[in-house]
C-alpha cells in the first residue's frame, strides 16, 4: 500500500526519535533532513521495513548553499519504492568545510558511483566508501569545480582552462570571429 | 606536341607529380573512428546512405595507424585532450584534422562556464578545416571535407620538404 509523506516520516519518527531535524511536506517532492549520524540506519530501515520497502535510490545529489549564516553543503537522496509506488526525499546537512557523512553504498550499491561524484565534484567525503577516487575529473585535477567559491586554474598540463572575453563582447568591440556564412 | 602524342600513343600519360600524389590523397581520406559527443551522431548520418561520404572516398577505419583523417567530432573535455593527442600522434603522415561543431571550434556552449572542456581543440592538435554548427549537418561535414580537398589540392610536395609536412604540434604535457 501506497503510503504518503506525513505517514513515512511518522514511521522514522516513531523507530528513531528526535533524529529528523526538519521536515517539508507541501512540497511536490516533500523532503525530510535527517541528522547525519543516523543516516544510514534511517536509510536501512526505510529499505528493510516492508511497509516502506524504498528499493530504489533514483538520485543521489549535492547542493552547495553560501548565503552568509546558512553555509552548507547538503546531500539529497531521492528514494523510490517500485513495490508500493511512493517516494520520499531525503536530506544530509553537512558543514562546508571538510563535509563528511558515511556511505550509503552498503545499503543502495548505486550510491557508490553517486558519491563518487559527489566527492568529484563538491569536495564531500565518504567514510567507509571502498572506492573514494574521482568519477568524471582527471586524477590530478585541483579542487571541485561545483562549490561555489572554486577557484579556476589558469591551465591543466598546459591547456587552457580559464574562458577568454565573451564572443559577443568581441563582437561589439569589431572583432571578427570568424563563422559562416557558406558560399 | 610531337612528344605528347607520341607519348599518348604509346598509351602513357604525361602529368605532374604533384597532381597525382594530391588526388591520390584527396581521393581516399580515411578518417578515424571517432566520436566523442552528439556531432558524432550528425558525423554517423554523413557516412550512411543518404548522405553516404563513400562517394567522396572516406571509409572509416578503426586504428588510427590506417587513417589520415581525424575528425573531432564533439566536445573536447580536458580528460580527452590528451588522448587525441596521443591519438593524432599515432596517425600516420600525411593527416589532416577537421574539426567539427562549435564544442572541437573554441568550446562552444562551454565557452564561458564550462571548467571541464577545452577552448578549441586546435590548442591541443593543428587544425586543418574547421565545420561550423551546433551540431553541423552532414551537408556541413561534406562541405568541410570538400574544403579538405581543396586544401590539399593546392599543397605541394615540394612544400612538405620546404617547411616539413604539417604544422608544429602544440605543447602539451600528458
Amino acid at each position: 500500500m501506497s503510503l504518503d509523506a506525513p505517514a513515512i516520516q511518522k514511521k522514522i519518527e516513531e523507530k528513531f526519535p528526535g533524529k529528523i531535524n526538519r521536515a517539508e511536506l507541501e512540497l511536490t517532492d516533500p523532503f525530510l533532513v535527517v541528522a547525519k549520524d543516523a543516516v544510514v540506519d534511517v536509510a536501512t530501515f526505510l529499505r528493510d521495513e516492508p511497509e516502506l520497502a524504498f528499493d530504489m535510490l533514483h538520485c543521489h545529489s549535492a547542493v552547495d548553499y553560501m548565503k552568509e549564516g546558512e553555509e552548507r553543503i547538503e546531500i539529497v537522496l531521492h528514494l523510490t519504492s517500485l513495490k508500493h509506488r511512493h517516494w520520499i526525499v531525503l536530506k544530509v546537512e553537512l558543514p562546508r568545510d571538510n563535509p563528511k557523512m558515511p556511505t550509503l553504498e552498503n545499503v543502495w550499491p548505486t550510491a557508490n558511483w553517486h558519491e563518487r561524484e559527489a566527492y568529484d565534484l563538491f569536495g564531500v567525503t565518504f567514510e567507509g566508501h571502498s572506492d573514494p577516487r574521482r568519477i568524471f575529473l582527471p586524477e590530478d585535477w585541483e579542487g571541485h569545480p561545483l562549490r561555489k567559491d572554486w577557484v579556476w586554474p589558469e591551465a591543466w598540463h598546459g591547456i587552457k582552462i580559464k574562458p577568454g572575453p565573451k564572443m559577443a563582447d568581441l563582437a561589439e568591440e569589431g572583432a571578427d570571429i570568424g563563422v559562416g556564412p557558406f558560399d | 606536341m610531337d612528344l605528347i602524342k607520341a607519348l599518348n600513343n604509346q598509351q602513357f600519360i604525361l602529368t605532374k607529380v604533384d597532381s597525382v600524389v594530391n588526388w591520390a590523397r584527396q581521393s581516399a581520406l580515411w578518417p578515424m573512428v571517432f566520436g566523442l559527443a552528439c556531432c558524432a551522431i550528425e558525423m554517423m548520418a554523413a557516412g550512411a546512405t543518404r548522405f553516404d561520404w563513400d562517394r567522396f572516398g572516406l571509409i572509416p577505419r578503426a586504428t588510427p595507424r590506417q587513417s589520415d583523417l581525424m575528425i573531432v567530432a564533439g566536445t573536447v573535455t580536458h580528460k580527452m585532450a590528451i588522448r587525441i593527442k596521443r591519438l593524432y600522434e599515432q596517425m600516420s603522415d600525411p593527416k589532416y584534422v577537421i574539426s567539427m561543431g562549435s564544442c572541437a571550434n573554441n568550446g562552444g556552449p562551454y565557452w564561458q562556464y564550462g571548467y571541464h572542456v577545452v577552448k578549441g581543440v586546435d590548442q591541443v592538435i593543428p587544425v586543418d578545416v574547421y565545420v561550423p554548427g551546433c551540431p553541423p549537418r552532414p551537408e556541413a561535414l561534406l562541405y568541410g571535407v570538400m574544403a579538405l580537398q581543396d586544401v590539399i589540392r593546392e599543397r605541394s610536395l615540394m612544400d612538405d620538404v620546404r617547411e616539413g609536412r604539417q604544422p608544429k604540434v602544440a605543447e602539451v604535457s600528458a
